[in-house]
């Protein structure tokens, strides 16, 4: 056999539809009705606010470490929104925007942030995992969760969430690896926002692309700009297609950026300048799609000032509500529930210890 | 002599060993730039350069299987994983390489590698980022598994086992990170791995701790000496494994009355292997059974929760007090 070239199943493709001003490219603009566009930049909206909001909360104290998710709202937006409700949503820390969009209560994510195990049940009718902190985990239970599906023949799909960083992981290969080869109706959503806490994404990979890596596992892999909304719909629409009809996997990396701090204990300034940040600021994925909506004539200027105003008191709301659950969840016992499906006795000894320790420090007037 | 918190501390003895040794390097997740999440290699890129600090790509398995790599080939490879939580995904190599190597190379290939770790609660994280996973480390053989409860003997501790022939296992309990400052030499200072020290002398009770828990169980011994007018002595295990417990044995022996604290949850933690142990050797001295403190047998709560989790004095004041009236 002479040497010669091999060529992959599929080719690396790229997307972007409405660029940095807002100007829109009409051959590839996706059909989506007018009512869901509204309430994706409603959703967008609701989300950077509520961002802005857990960060305040977080510097006076009232709730702990969090990774906020502004700059990303896009992309989460983008790809939530092509979901059906019995699709499956596995991601990680960030996906902020994509929990409100699934219907999980602000006030959830704010006792999750503030401490409170309670929080963590995602309602049943929601199939969506708890959020997964170890970096790049996650993928592989996606891919079990596809095998159900399929096993019973059912049409839903998967989503699964990551970011740059999570693609070092080994178990990311091996999740591809695995889907491409049973055959899984699995998205692998990859929002690359160029950093991994300090390292940036060209010393996370010495590739050209994060999607590229899909060709190794015979599937395909699309490079969208993850700040444009209606590229990562159709991208993410196209995928979950092929997903459904196909039980074709596909990674679609999202080119975006991370505004804001890797979590509130980080300090971007340590490794990343002014300039930059600004340079993506002018890139901003809300400012984009208003404008698209405003030349559709979806939406005015007066119209997103009230939006802004109403969805800021849905978050003071959802605070109020916070603070009101913060007062009802006032039992540390609660540690011992859902260990196991049945407590065994011996935790249940511990728990009558912890509560007589409780009533001891009560006495003695500590905590 | 300058004042330091164990960052600091830390921050010397990898300086230190560094500038003494050139096989010694640094490796692992925003190690370089920004010289760690929690500063402890801040400085060490601008001294040493990016051969030497490396900032890795994100996976906790390359990070301990290269570093094994490393050390077999002649270097000795600071690991740090960002927190104790995430090491699972290297688990696999400090389980079936990293601590076998010398035994499956019949005594060819050492691994002189420290994998150090920001471990414990107390400090308001997030899930995954409070537990106390010690006896994963202390159940497997090959491995050292060292806990320093302060800037001074953390800073020795980390220089010992720097310099030590087998692979150690550095937990560094982020609850004392910026704590207090201590006084910690300029100069050399090294601290034997796998003695537990005598850091307070008394002859009515032992009380053992490691970690964070120290403070806690040395606020409760001055309460009782105050209040109860006993004296307690107190015993910072400092290693978990391979750990020699003679000085235990001396300390039961003579006040015949033990308490043990750790935040690792109860079942089959470190207080269990020390209760066997003292059990083992001075049933006869003993006055009373020996009690523990600990974390519950449950996941970590979330930080609403974490200090009703966490033994604080009023449980080891508990405990002593029925210790010493039974």
């Amino acid at each position: 056999m002479p040497r010669g070239e091999i060529h992959p199943a599929h080719r690396v493709e790229s997307l972007s539809i409405l660029n940095e001003d807002g100007e829109l490219d009409r051959d590839l603009e996706p059909d989506i009705d007018d009512d869901l566009l509204r309430r994706m930049h409603r959703f967008m909206l609701l989300c950077r606010r509520f961002d802005e909001r857990m960060l305040n909360l977080q510097r006076q104290g009232r709730i702990g470490t969090f990774g906020p998710v502004q700059g990303q709202e896009a992309a989460q937006i983008g790809a939530v929104a092509c979901l059906d409700r019995r699709d499956w949503l596995v991601p990680s820390y960030r996906e902020t925007c994509m929990a409100l969009w699934r219907g999980t209560p602000m006030s959830g994510l704010l006792l999750y942030n503030a401490g409170y195990n309670e929080a963590g049940r995602i309602p049943d009718e929601q199939n969506d995992m708890p959020i997964s902190i170890p970096v790049g985990t996650q993928m592989l239970h996606a891919v079990g969760i596809a095998y159900g599906i399929t096993m019973r023949r059912e049409g839903d799909a998967v989503l699964t969430c990551f970011g740059d960083g999570a693609t070092s992981q080994g178990d990311f290969h091996e999740a591809m690896n695995f889907a491409a080869v049973f055959r899984s109706p699995v998205v692998f959503f990859c929002q690359n926002n160029q950093w991994a806490i300090s390292v940036p994404r060209d010393k996370q990979t010495h590739a050209k692309t994060i999607a590229q890596k899909a060709l190794a596992y015979g599937m395909r892999g699309i490079q969208v700009d993850g700040n444009d909304i209606l590229a990562v719909y159709a991208a993410t629409r196209d995928a979950l297609q092929r997903a459904r009809a196909e039980r074709d996997p596909t990674l679609i990396e999202c080119v975006t950026y991370r505004m804001s701090v890797h979590t509130t204990a980080d300090d971007p300034t340590k490794y990343r300048t002014e300039e930059e940040v600004e340079l993506w600021r002018k890139r901003d994925p809300i400012r984009r799609f208003q404008k698209y909506l405003m030349d559709k004539g979806l939406v005015s200027e007066d119209e997103i000032g009230d939006l802004d105003g109403q969805v800021q008191e849905e978050i003071a709301e959802a605070w109020s509500e916070t603070q009101r659950l913060m007062k009802e969840y006032t039992d540390p016992l609660h540690m011992f529930e859902h260990i196991y499906g049945e407590m065994p006795p011996y935790l249940a000894e511990q728990r009558r210890e912890l509560a007589d320790a409780l009533a001891a420090r009560g006495r003695e007037g500590g905590a | 002599m300058a004042e330091r918190t164990m960052i600091e501390a830390l921050n010397l003895a990898m300086h230190q060993e560094m500038e003494r040794d050139e096989r010694v390097l640094v490796m692992g997740e925003d190690v370089g730039v920004d010289g760690g999440i929690f500063r402890v290699t801040e400085g060490l890129l601008k001294q040493f350069g990016e051969e030497r600090v490396i900032d890795s790509p994100l996976a906790e398995s390359a990070i301990l299987g290269v570093g094994l790599g490393m050390a077999v080939n002649g270097l000795r490879p600071i690991c740090e994983i960002q927190f104790s939580g995430f090491a699972y995904l290297g688990f696999h190599h400090i389980e079936s390489h990293i601590a076998r190597m010398r035994w499956r190379s019949q005594g060819r290939h050492a691994v002189p590698l420290v994998a150090r770790m920001p471990y414990g609660g107390g400090v308001r994280a997030l899930e995954h980022h409070s537990e106390s996973r010690e006896v994963y480390y202390g159940h497997t053989p090959g491995l050292k598994m060292v806990i320093p409860s302060g800037p001074r003997n953390a800073r020795a501790l980390l220089v010992s086992a720097i310099r030590d022939e087998d692979p150690v296992i550095f937990f560094e309990p982020k609850m004392v990170y910026r704590a207090f400052r201590e006084e910690v030499p300029d100069t050399e200072e090294t601290e034997p791995i796998g003695k537990p020290k005598v850091v307070r002398f008394g002859q009515d009770l032992t009380l053992i701790a490691y970690g964070a828990m120290l403070h806690r169980t040395l606020a409760a011994a001055d309460r009782l000496r105050d209040e109860d007018g006993v004296a307690p002595e107190v015993i910072d295990l400092q290693t978990i494994a391979p750990l020699d417990e003679r000085s235990i044995q001396d300390s039961v022996r003579k006040t015949g009355r033990v308490v043990i604290v750790h935040e690792a949850p109860r079942s089959f933690g470190p207080a269990g292997e020390l209760i066997a142990r003292i059990v083992e050797k001075s049933f006869l001295y003993l006055e009373a059974p020996v009690a523990r403190v600990t974390g519950y047998d449950v996941h970590f709560p979330y930080l609403a929760r974490e200090q009703a989790y966490m033994p604080d004095e009023s449980r080891i004041l508990a405990a002593a007090r029925r210790t010493l009236d039974f």
